[in-house]
């Protein structure tokens, strides 16, 4: 123990685990992305199905959800739209 | 049969081309015939690291490109029996490198009866780094004991699980995980991630771990091969990863923290 290290902060122990902690939940999460990795298709789907709503009412591309949902035996499209408020 | 070993990391500056140049001299010191080709197109650095830059004349471009034969272009090592190194291009660009031509330069280094064909990958998941890994019936993945570096190894284990050509034909990548620059001091200070953590994380088999060690930076300043440092700590670890490569049981060495000798000052203000 030096004569100065009780005016260093306490609380900065074992960063060490922290570190740990950090990518254990990080790479846990890309491998879960990797897993769910969404088609390809999906940006391209979505900016066609926009350019058809649009023909109708102006949506932002915001406005327009495209999802694929991977479950057991099949697959689910998911397709979310949030009209504009007038048009309700 | 001849093997191919890919050294990759992801991450740059973790000791890849430190790992190839120790791994390749020591497989080579027992007696098996070995290359080690630089996939680093445009920055090369294994001649610098393994003493040979002033004897370059060829390179691996120019075997693929049918400028120069592969014998023409390795360089035999003047240390080491057995023991080759095929440098990498300075000046072309990384799409130089494509499938057929390193695929044609490692068939005919076999043909040759090389027993151990040792791959220096390029930092990164771009072209280099994929060529390097792509024919790989092993590989080295070399980590710090840093996040970062553990991540990027992380990505590029998931790299060769997928789209080495091992991978493609429904095979498996042999992996073998080595970290490098370990500081036990630290690690028992709570400052660094273990080497049990990194394996936890990772979960592939350890070859070995390397300590920090000055006799590193002492190595590529001289263009020697740290394993030929038999005093060094550095390299009596290298060469318990050489061991164990071939099979050996080796216990690990340098992992415990040491009793630090403190001066005055540090006493006073540590």
């Amino acid at each position: 123990m030096g004569l100065f290290s009780f005016f260093k902060t306490e609380k900065k122990k074992d960063t060490a685990s922290l570190a740990k902690e950090r990518l254990q939940i990080l790479i846990a999460h890309e491998h879960s992305d990797k897993n769910k990795k969404s088609p390809d298709y999906l940006p391209k789907l979505q900016e066609e199905i926009l350019e058809v709503i649009r023909k109708y009412v102006h949506v932002d591309e915001d406005d327009v959800n495209v999802n694929v949902e991977k479950g057991d035996d099949f697959d689910v499209l998911e397709l979310n739209i949030t009209l504009p408020e007038e048009d309700k | 049969m001849s093997k191919v070993i890919v050294v990759t990391s992801g991450k740059g500056g973790v000791g890849k081309t430190t790992s190839s140049a120790a791994f390749a001299a020591g497989l080579a010191a027992k007696g098996h015939k070995t290359a080690v080709i630089d996939f680093d197109v445009g920055l090369r650095n294994l001649d610098l690291i393994m003493g040979v830059e002033r004897r370059v004349v060829y390179d691996f471009v120019n075997v693929i490109n049918g400028e120069a034969t592969l014998k023409q272009a390795l360089i035999k090592d003047k240390r080491v029996d057995n023991l080759y190194i095929l440098p990498a291009s300075q000046t072309r660009d990384k799409d130089a490198l494509n499938k057929e031509g390193v695929e044609s330069v490692i068939n005919e280094l076999k043909e040759d009866g090389f027993d151990y064909i040792v791959c220096d990958s390029p930092a990164g998941i771009e072209r280099g780094a994929f060529m390097a890994l792509y024919f790989a019936d092993e590989a080295i993945i070399v980590t710090n004991p840093e996040v970062s570096s553990v991540r990027d190894s992380d990505r590029i284990l998931g790299i060769l699980q997928s789209r080495s050509k091992k991978a493609e034909e429904g095979g498996t990548i042999k992996e073998h995980l080595l970290i490098t620059r370990y500081s036990p001091n630290r690690v028992e200070g709570g400052d660094m991630l273990s080497m049990d953590d990194i394996v936890e994380i990772l979960s592939i088999p350890l070859i070995g771990v390397i300590p920090e060690s000055g006799a590193v930076l002492q190595a590529s300043n001289s263009g020697n091969p740290v394993i030929l440092d038999t005093e060094s700590t550095a390299g009596q670890a290298y060469s318990d990863v050489v061991d164990r490569f071939l099979g050996e049981e080796v216990a690990l060495r340098f992992i415990d923290a040491e009793v630090e000798k403190k001066g005055f000052f540090k006493k006073l203000f540590g």
